[in-house]
């Protein structure tokens, strides 16, 4: 499983990081980290949650 | 497991609706689903209408893209008309009906309109994207001066888009300050010195008197209640919604401005509601609420699904933090919480006079709510203390700013 964000609709709202710290960060640059790119399939979960709220429609898994 | 439901009609082909039915789907929890939406289009995306639809060079897409490839049956451009509890049956406005097992009621919100103007071509809310789409032809036909009513999320967005086209904005608020019984005074002020600053002319205590169409001239001649009159290209009326229920008039549902349901999200047996219509005892807060954002549309919409194929006594409460944004000029507003005016407000981090900030909102010994300005993190910090239970002393004690939260200070 690949977390793939497009930075170009990628605003920041950091819904995801709320939902999955683990892989998501938005830091006081206010700039998404994706911490990792190919998180363990436990995390999918959360992962799709976040797919599921993020505003901008920006984050997509590639398996 | 539960055994899936046997036939869910959806009633509203919007976010909480389709967020509903991709949850029946993807959790196996109903055999057939037929969503229902009296909207022509095909499901869409409401915050982008009064954001990039309105400035971006080429209109973007706006489509859920839940809603693609979803294995539903759609039933688009035609309503609900009446509900019968009894039967099981929801009558449609083609005459059709449809029985169901379970039914989810996601049938939103609509734009409050000012009498008199509904049948204006240049007055008009900003709900649906017909709308958006008739003020953005408005823009690029070349409207040089836009007149906002109501300094809401909805006005504000509007005024900060329209200025970003370089149109003239003048955005009247018949209240002492923006937002003010949302966010309170202080919070209120600092909007409208935003908008101000990026060259709205923004007028509080002002109100709309009457609007009349001039035909001739393709303008808009507004009497406001200050007595002046002056004339807009386009006129767009940001003053709020109304929840859409007054075909449930009669049902036997519980009907007070949303439709009532229990802590789980139950509105009657089989029958739950979500999103901007659906009201509810929120457990976390304590108070029966409604809540008008996007993502609670989406969280609300797959609770309700989950609920309607939960029996009785293993359903559990729905009880978020209300969370949203709102998107003006280069700032991000976000606010988890259940704020009051009358809540206390502490700086806890940035510059008010930056305009990036964070600040707290507290009452009865607990932190209400967060709200900032361009700093989103700070945000999914405190929503999950607040879900916790954060108290206002412990928030106190643990943050390093913490200044009383005034705007306009001297020096
Ligand atoms: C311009 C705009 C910008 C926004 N920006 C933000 C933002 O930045 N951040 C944020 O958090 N929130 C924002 N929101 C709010 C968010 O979009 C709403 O909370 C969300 O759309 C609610 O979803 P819903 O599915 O509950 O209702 P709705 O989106 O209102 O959908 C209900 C649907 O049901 C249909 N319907 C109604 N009655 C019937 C019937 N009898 N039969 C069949 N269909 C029916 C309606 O036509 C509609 O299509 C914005 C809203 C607007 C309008």
């Amino acid at each position: 499983m690949r977390v793939v964000v497009d930075f170009d609709l990628c605003e920041s709202n950091a819904v995801c990081m709320g939902i999955a710290p683990e892989v998501f960060e938005v830091r006081d640059d206010d700039f998404l980290y994706v911490l990792q790119e190919e998180p363990d399939e436990s995390l999918r979960p959360k992962i799709e949650e976040a797919v599921a709220r993020c505003p901008k429609q920006a984050i997509s898994i590639e398996d | 497991m539960n055994k899936p439901i046997r036939r869910v009609v959806v009633v509203g082909a919007s976010l909480a609706g389709v967020r509903a039915a991709e949850t029946l789907r993807a959790e196996e929890l109903a055999e057939e689903i037929v969503v229902v939406g009296d909207e022509p289009h095909q499901p869409y995306d409401r915050p982008p209408l009064s954001k990039d639809v309105l400035t971006a060079l080429e209109p973007p897409e706006v489509g859920l893209r839940n809603a693609q490839g979803l294995d539903v049956t759609w039933e688009l451009g035609v309503g609900a008309a009446s509900l019968e509890l009894a039967e099981q049956t929801v009558h449609l406005t083609d005459g059709r009906s449809l029985a169901y097992d379970g039914l989810v009621l996601a049938c939103g919100a609509r734009a409050r309109v000012l009498p008199g103007t509904e049948e204006m071509a240049r007055v008009s809310a900003l709900r649906t994207l017909d709308d958006a789409r008739s003020l953005r032809a408005a823009l690029v036909a070349g409207a040089e001066r836009v007149l906002v009513v109501g300094a809401g999320f909805i006005g504000a967005e509007v005024a900060a888009s329209c200025r970003s086209r370089g149109v003239e904005v003048v955005m009247v608020e018949p209240l002492e300050q923006p937002l003010v019984r949302v966010l309170g005074a202080a919070v209120g002020s600092l909007i409208a010195d935003l908008h101000r600053s990026n060259g709205v002319d923004v007028r509080l205590g002002v109100g709309v008197d009457s609007m009349a169409e001039d035909g001739v001239g393709g303008k808009v001649e507004v009497r406001f209640s200050d007595g002046t009159i002056e004339s807009f290209d386009h006129v767009v009326v940001g003053i709020g919604v109304v929840p859409n229920t007054g075909w449930l008039d009669g049902s036997g549902l519980t009907i007070d401005d949303g439709i009532v349901c229990d802590e789980t999200t139950l509105a009657a047996p089989g029958v739950v509601a979500a999103g901007d219509v659906a009201r509810w005892p929120n457990p976390l807060f304590g108070e029966l609420m409604r809540v008008e954002h996007w993502e609670h549309a989406l969280d609300m919409g797959a609770h309700a699904a989950r609920r309607l194929a939960t029996p009785d006594d293993q359903a559990g409460p729905y009880a978020p933090v209300p969370w949203f944004w709102s998107d003006q000029y280069d700032r991000k507003l976000q606010l988890a919480g259940r704020v009051l005016p009358t809540d206390e407000v502490v700086l806890v981090a940035g510059s008010v006079d930056d305009m990036r900030f964070c600040a707290l909102y507290g009452r009865d010994g607990k932190v209400s709510g967060v709200l900032a300005v361009n700093m989103p993190a700070k945000v999914v910090r405190y929503r999950k203390a607040i879900a916790d239970g954060l108290t206002w002393e412990q928030a106190m004690s643990e943050t390093e700013v913490k200044e009383p939260f005034v705007v306009g200070r001297q020096g």
